[in-house]
Formats: C-alpha cells, structure tokens, sequence
C-alpha cells in the first residue's frame, strides 16, 4: 500500500502521462497551422477557390485540435508547482524565465490572434487576415523554442551558477540559456517531427477521400503537399536528429550509452550499432545481438575510429564525481523507445516515398491496400515522437536538471500520495474522455469532407465569407 | 523602488489582467441558466449569443492566467512552489474546471444535437463557476495566512482553506464575476437579452454589493493597512457606481466601473500583503516574503527589460482584438433570422 502511494512515483507516472498528452495534440497545433497558412496564402494570391477550401477544411481540424493544446497546457503550467515544488524552488531563478518570455512573447500572441483568425473571415482585409494565421503559426513555433530551451536546461544545464547559501540554481547568462547547444539540435528536431505528424494526418485525410473517388480537385493538391512535406521534413528530421545525437554524446554520454545498450567501452570497429540486444535481467552485460560494425563510431562522433564510452564505465566515472548511487537509466526502455523512434519514423518516410511514386504524374492507384497503408499510416510519426520524449525524458534519469539535481529531491514533500492518485486518477479520465470525443470529432470532420467554396460576387469578384459563430 | 517590489507590482498586474478578463467572461458562463432560456422556443440561439460575445477572446483572456502563473514562478519562485503544492486539491479542481470549459466552447457547436450542445452548456456553467469561487477562495487565503514550517511548504490540510473568511473571499469573486459578465453580455449583445442581462445585473449586483462590502470590511480590519484600507473604499465606491449605471442603462460605465472594482479589489488585496507574499499563521519567521521569496538581481533585470519592451505591444494587440469584434452579438447575426421590430415587442416579453 505504501508503494502504491508514493508520492515520487505517482508525480512521475501524473507528469509523463500529462506531458504526452499534451503533446498529442502540439504538433497538430504546429505543423496545421503552418499548413493552413500555406493553402490560404495560396488562395490570396492565386484567387484558387479549391485552395480556400482546402484552408477551411484542415482550418477546421486545426480548431478542433488546438483547444486540446491549450487547455492541456495550462495543467503543465502548474504542475511543476504543484508536483515539483523542490524543483522550482531549485530551479525557477532559471527556468522560470523562458516560461515567462513564452507565455509573453508567444502564448498571448497565438491565444490572440487565432482569435482574429477564426472569426475574422468577414471582418478583417484579404490581407490582414492572411497575416493573423501567420502570426498564430509563426507564434507556436516560437513557444516551441522557449519550452525546449528550458527543457535543455535540464538535460545540460548552461548559464547557471549555484547560490549555496540559497540552496538554488541562478541565472548568469540568458543569451547561453537560449543557445544551449542542446536546445539548437532538440528545437528543429522537435519541429520537424511536428510537420511530420501533420504531414501524416493531411496525407491520412487526403487518402481516405480520393480512395472513394470524391473531392478530387481539393484533395489531390492535399496529399501531394502532405507526401511532400513528410518527405522533406523526415529528412530533416533525421538530419537534425543525427545532431542531436552528437551534443548527447557530449552532454550525457550515459544516455546514449543506454539507447544503445552498450555495456563496455568500444572503439572502432567494436563500436557497432546494434539494431538488436538481450542484456542479462540485471543489466551490466549483454547476452545476445545483431551489430553493424563502425555504425556506432559514426553516429556518435561522426568518425569510423572514435571510442564510444559503455554504461559501466560511466557508472564507476559518476560515482566518483557524485557520490555513491546508481546513475543507469532504465535501459530497456532507452533501447527500445530510440530503435522504435527511428523505426516509425523510417517507415513513414518511406510509405511517403512511395506514395510519391504511386501518384507520379497526376496517377491514381486502383489498388485499395495503398490507399489503405496511406490512411492508416498516420500514427506512425506521432508514435516515434511520445517514444522519442520517453527516451529524452527517461534516459536522463535518475537526474531531474542532469548533474545538479535528483527526480528523488524535486517532488514536492508536502503532498501525500492519496492527493497524488486522486488528481492521477482525475486526469487520467478527463483525458481519456476527451480524446475520445476529439478523435470521434476529428475523424467526422475529416470524412465530412471540405465544403463547397464561397461564390465570388459577380460585379466586383469578391469572396463574401460568412460570419463564424460558434 | 527595488525590484522584488516591481514584480510584486508586476504580479499583482498580471493577476489583476486576469481577473478583469477572464472574471467576465467566466460570468458570461454562469449567465447561461439565467439569460439562455431562450424564450422563443425549443432551439439555443440565446446560448449561441451568450457564448458569441466572448467567442473571439476568452482564449486571450485565460491566457493571462498562464503569464501570471509563469511570472510568478519567474520572479518567485518559492511563492509559486508553495502556492501551489500547498493549495495542490483546489489547483487540480481549478484546472480540470479550465479544460473541461475551455474544450466545451470549442466542441458545443460541432454537432446539433440539443442534448449534445447541453452537456457542454453545463460543463461551461460548471467550469465558469468553479474557478470563479475557488481563485477567490485562494487569494483570500493568501492573505489570510497559512500554517508554513521552517522549508516553506504549507502544514495544513485542504480541509483548512475552507474557512469561512475564505469562503467569504471565493463568493465574492463568484459573485463580481457574475455581474461583471452579465453587464458585458447587456454591453455586447441587442434585443430583449440585453434587456433581461441589464436587469439580472441590477438583481446580483445587490447581491454582490452587500457579500463584497462584507469581504473588504472583514480584510481591512483582519489584515489590511491604511493603503488596502483606502484602496478597498475606491472598491467599493466603483461597484455601487457600477450598479448604479447599470440602472441608468449606461453599460459602458457599469462595465468599466465594474472592471475598476475588481482591479482595487485586487490591488487591494496585494497591498495588505506588503511586506509578505505569503504569511505563515504559526510562526512569522516562517512567512514568505517579497524579500525571501524572490529570484536574483538578473532574472529580475532580464524580466523587467522584457515586460517594458512587450507588455505596452500585448496590450496593444489585445485591444486590437477587442475594436475588430466590437459589434453587438444578435439572434439575427447568429441565425440571420430579422430582428423583431421595435424595443417594444422585446421589453413587453420580459418586463417584470
Ligand atoms: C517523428 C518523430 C521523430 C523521428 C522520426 C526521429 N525523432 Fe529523434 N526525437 C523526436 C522525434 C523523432 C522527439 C520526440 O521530438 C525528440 C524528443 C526530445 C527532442 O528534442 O526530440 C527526439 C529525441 C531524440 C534524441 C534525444 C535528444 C535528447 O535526449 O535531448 C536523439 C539523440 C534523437 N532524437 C535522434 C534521432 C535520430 C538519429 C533519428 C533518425 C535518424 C530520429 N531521432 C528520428
Ligand atoms: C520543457 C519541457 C519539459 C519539462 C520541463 C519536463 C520535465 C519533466 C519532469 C519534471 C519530469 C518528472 C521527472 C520524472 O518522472 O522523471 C519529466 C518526466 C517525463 N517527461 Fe518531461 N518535461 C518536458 C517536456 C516533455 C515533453 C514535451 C514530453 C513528451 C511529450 C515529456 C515526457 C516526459 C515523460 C514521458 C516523463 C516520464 C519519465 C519518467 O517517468 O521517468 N517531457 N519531465
Ligand atoms: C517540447 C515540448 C512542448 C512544446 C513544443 C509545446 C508547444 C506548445 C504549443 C505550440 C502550444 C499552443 C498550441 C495549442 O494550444 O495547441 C502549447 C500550449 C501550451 N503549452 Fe506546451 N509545449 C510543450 C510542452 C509544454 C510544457 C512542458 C509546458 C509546461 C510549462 C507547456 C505549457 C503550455 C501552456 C501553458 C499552453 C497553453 C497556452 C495557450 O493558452 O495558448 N507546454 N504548447
């Protein structure tokens, strides 16, 4: 019973469950909105009907989406007090400050101006109205940075220095907090995965229509864009990914120890990447693999000959320098949420690819299993992110800020287990309600189909918008 | 000055920023029992109106609340840690209120089903409602004092913030909020809701003039100083005016009058507090003040240089938004039926 009611534990089990769900719904947010811009800005400039109607169809998803994110993000807005106390009193000096440039430089920004959007169609110029979902885009993508620099602070904590006699970390240098070499590969990292998860819900809906045959002239122009952009955003993706790579390396060897389950130091040819391993249950050595020699070298030092550090030497290093604990992160869970990352994103690129060849001009495929791998690879890309946090997230245990600060030290110590499990026990309802409504919405919308465009007034070739109310 | 103090002043703006905006549009929530009953019939066009006046900027308004949050925990820290792991019950409620309001708004119109739209009215209801209470209820505790030990963190149980100056302090708001929003539904909307919000105004602002004047009283002598004395006298002076222009049919004022009582109230509030952020009921040594509670000289610097630059511009934009939808909400802009001709056919329905 006690166990049941630990507060840590149930803090971590309420903090990861709340987060992911968060980030179910932000990359729609961030990658939809960037959409939505594109077709209306088509449309503007083009004078296309099918091009606004394509911008009020995934607009409309995009709405339906974007509640979730908010309403979602102010629970983690909160909850670092709340759950976490220790740790903000530790850490808020330094980290409070791109919460706070977030929430004024790209909260009140996008809260704002996805007003003027959706119900300014009757209200506002051509123009101006074209400029707020640029405002409301560009703004998510700018929150997006603020989160994820004060997140690498926690998985390389720069521009500090500790007051002792306050017992807390304080900031010295913002410019060093904003261009942590962490946050510079995480945040176009994390964007591009964005895009990729929109590109899989546009090329999803796309799919579904034209394997019915209807909505051509809408929804071909849809699915070209949305193969493209996972196309190109998977690339960069896994460029940007690679870089990361690289600056975890050199930040938190341990972890990337971990995501590889490498046990013993290697150099070269030894330092092979394994796309398979047993350890033995109690985890200092493996029992069984499948290697690619060099592979690993590569990855992590972008050379054939580097020596890659394995788990137990950095085990005996942290010891030495913070004291007797145990600093091995879950490896089973590192290993395998960083092979499915790759895996799912892998594979979504190339059922893009392929969607490409398939469509190659102007072509439809008769054959409903492509179309049936192409609206139910949507998934996919949204699976590779939630695992690519869990190992972000998971692999820097057991350190809540890395090298400053336990998770075991941050929970709050006044909170009991039973407060912990009720507001567990709340959110996982609440959530699991909603995002069965959202789905079930989000679904409807797609299969409703876009509607018929606006006609331009004869005399002056105006488009007369209706005016949005709820 | 120095800066801990700024940013208590800066705080007490946010949260204030907070109150004016969101309180209202919490109050357009709880007015749909009272003011959607759409007397023309089975359908929901009156709600549909409701929900319309603050359709284009209750996110903006909430997303005052994440900047206060986000500054408190910037500029103090230890505050923001105790606040909010002490009070951690009525923080969850606050926020599963929030959600379950804020994706209502959102989902109520996606289907058209009555039953549908009404159990998002009612989560709307609910989710205005609660907060309403409970953010008052958490400053009157604040104010009041809580048990803290040596580290800060609060001692007592949740049981313990339901005393009656706090339940007090949380009907106050509950009730401000409600006229507050009822006005702004008679300032935004035409046609005989205008008229019944104007009259429903005049009912609960009674109502909330004699809780509110109990409230200040009581947080004047407890805990207040000549500042918050003087400051909750302006209070009160702006919401009997706030009343009084909304019999005299002058909604404009009685918002405005209304928004200034919340603001002193607020304002208020923080004055008391001075020099205490969070007093601790058992031992004063233990009491969070702005001294002990706050960030270093460079955060506070680096934040100030980023309010000054972009706090004029936020409230630019903001008001931007609220010119472009400055028009009045109607049944005919909802559903273009017309609009039944004259005052007259709407006042008759409705008159007491
Ligand atoms: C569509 C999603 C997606 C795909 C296909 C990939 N990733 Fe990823 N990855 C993420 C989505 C993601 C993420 C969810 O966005 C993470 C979590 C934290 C972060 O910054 O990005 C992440 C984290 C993350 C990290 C850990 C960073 C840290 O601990 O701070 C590394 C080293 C990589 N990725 C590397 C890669 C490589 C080498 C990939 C392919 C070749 C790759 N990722 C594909
Ligand atoms: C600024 C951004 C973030 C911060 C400050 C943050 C902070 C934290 C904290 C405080 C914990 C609790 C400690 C623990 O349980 O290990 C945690 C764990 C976790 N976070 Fe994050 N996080 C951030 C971003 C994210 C995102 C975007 C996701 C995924 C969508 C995520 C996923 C997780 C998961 C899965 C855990 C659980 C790990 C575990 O139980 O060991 N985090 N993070
Ligand atoms: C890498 C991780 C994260 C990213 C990229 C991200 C990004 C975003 C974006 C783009 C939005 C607005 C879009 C929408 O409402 O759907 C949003 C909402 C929000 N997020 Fe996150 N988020 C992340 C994690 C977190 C965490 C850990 C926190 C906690 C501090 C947080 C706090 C918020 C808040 C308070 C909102 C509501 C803002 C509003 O009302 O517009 N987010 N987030």
């Amino acid at each position: 019973m006690n166990d049941l009611l630990d507060p840590l534990l149930l803090s971590r089990w309420q903090f990861g469950l709340t987060t992911i769900y968060h980030f179910l719904f932000v990359p729609l947010t961030i990658g939809l909105a960037l959409t939505v811009a594109i077709f209306q800005t088509a449309w503007v400039r083009t004078g296309h009907l099918k091009y606004l109607q394509i911008t009020k169809f995934f607009g409309k998803i995009f709405l339906i989406n974007f509640a979730m994110g908010t309403v979602t993000g102010i629970v983690q807005e909160f909850q670092f007090g709340m759950n976490w106390s220790d740790y903000s009193r530790f850490v808020g000096d330094v980290f409070g400050a791109p919460l706070a440039l977030e929430g004024l430089l790209a909260f009140f920004l996008e809260a704002t101006f996805i007003g003027l959007w959706i119900f300014g169609w009757d209200r506002l110029p051509k123009k101006l109205h074209l400029a707020t979902i640029w405002v409301t885009a560009l703004a998510s993508i700018l929150s997006a940075y603020f989160i994820i620099a004060a997140n690498s602070f926690m998985q390389n904590p720069v521009g500090y220095q500790i007051n002792e006699a306050k017992g807390r970390a304080e900031l010295t240098d913002i410019w060093a907090l904003l261009t942590n070499k962490v946050a510079l590969a995480a945040f176009p990292h994390t964007i591009f995965a964005c895009f990729m998860v929109s590109a899989a819900l546009i090329v999803c809906a796309a799919a579904w229509h034209l394997s019915r045959n209807q909505h051509l002239d809408t929804m071909r122009p849809a699915l070209k864009f949305g193969l493209w952009m996972m196309v190109i955003a998977g690339t960069l993706t896994f460029l940007s990914g690679d870089q990361l790579g690289l600056a975890m390396v050199q930040t938190q060897p341990m972890k990337m120890a971990a995501a590889e389950a490498l046990y013993n130091t290697s150099t070269g040819a030894n330092a092979s990447f394994s796309i398979f391993t047993l350890g033995t249950p109690d985890g200092v050595s493996e029992l069984f693999s499948i290697r690619i020699p060099y592979l690993l070298s590569f990855l992590s030092t972008h050379t054939f000959d580097g020596t890659v550090e394995g788990i137990n030497d950095l085990q005996a290093q942290y010891t030495q320098l913070y004291g007797p604990g145990d600093y091995t992160p879950t490896i089973w869970v590192t290993y395998w949420a960083f092979r499915y990352m790759i895996a799912f994103g892998v594979l979504a690129v190339m059922i893009a690819v392929g969607g490409l060849w398939f469509t190659r001009k102007g072509r439809m495929p008769k054959k409903r299993w492509i179309w049936k791998v192409a609206i139910w690879s949507m998934p996919l890309p949204l699976a590779a992110m939630i695992v690519g946090w869990v190992f972000t997230e998971m692999g820097r245990q057991p350190w809540i800020v890395f090298s400053l600060l336990k998770t075991q030290d941050a929970v709050s110590p006044n909170t009991t287990g039973l407060e912990v499990l009720i507001s567990l026990i709340a959110f996982t309802l609440v959530y699991g309600t909603l995002a069965v409504v959202e789905f079930r919405l989000i679904k409807k919308a797609i299969q409703k189909g876009p509607d018929q465009a606006p006609q331009p007034d004869a005399e002056t070739g105006e488009v007369k918008h209706e005016a949005t109310v709820y | 000055m120095d800066l801990p103090t700024l940013w208590f002043g800066l705080l007490a703006f946010f949260f204030i920023g907070y109150f004016v905006l969101d309180g209202f549009d919490f109050g357009v929530g709880m007015s749909i029992p009272f003011l959607g009953r759409d007397v023309r019939g089975p359908n929901d066009t009156d709600r549909r109106v409701l929900i319309n006046t603050i359709g284009p900027i209750w996110d903006l308004n909430e997303t005052w609340v994440i900047v206060a949050g986000a500054a408190m925990f910037a500029a103090f820290p230890e505050w923001y840690a105790t606040l909010f792991s002490g009070f951690y019950l009525v923080f969850l409620v606050i926020l599963l209120a929030l959600i379950l309001r804020g994706v209502s708004f959102e989902y109520r119109h996606q289907r058209p089903e009555i039953a549908w739209k009404r159990r998002f009215d009612r989560m709307i209801v609910i989710g205005s409602a609660v907060p309403a209470f409970l953010w008052g209820l958490v400053f009157a505790n604040v104010v009041r004092g809580v048990p803290l030990d040596a580290g800060f963190n609060y001692t007592g149980t949740v049981f313990d913030l339901f005393s009656p100056y706090a339940v007090l302090g949380g009907l106050t708001t509950l009730l401000l909020f409600f006229t507050h929003g009822v006005v702004f539904v008679s300032l935004k909307t035409s046609g005989d809701i205008r008229e019944r919000a104007r009259q429903l105004a005049g009912r609960s602002g009674l109502l909330t003039i004699v809780v509110a004047a109990v409230f200040l009283v009581w947080t004047t002598v407890s805990f207040g100083s000549v500042w918050s004395g003087i400051l909750s006298a302006v209070a009160a002076v702006t919401l009997v005016a706030g009343w009084l222009a909304n019999q005299r049919k002058a909604e404009g004022w009685s918002f405005t009058f209304l928004a200034a009582t919340i603001a002193f109230a607020v304002l208020s509030l923080f004055v008391s507090l001075v020099p205490d952020v969070m007093p601790a009921t058992n031992d004063p040594a233990n009491s969070l003040t702005i001294a002990n509670a706050s960030s270093s000289g460079y955060t506070l610097t680096l934040m100030s240089w980023v309010a000054l630059a972009f706090v004029p511009l936020i409230l630019g934009y903001q008001a931007f938004t609220y010119w472009v939808f400055r028009k009045r909400v109607s049944r005919a802009s909802i559903t273009g039926e017309p609009e039944p001709s004259g005052p007259a056919a709407s006042g008759s329905r409705v008159s007491a």
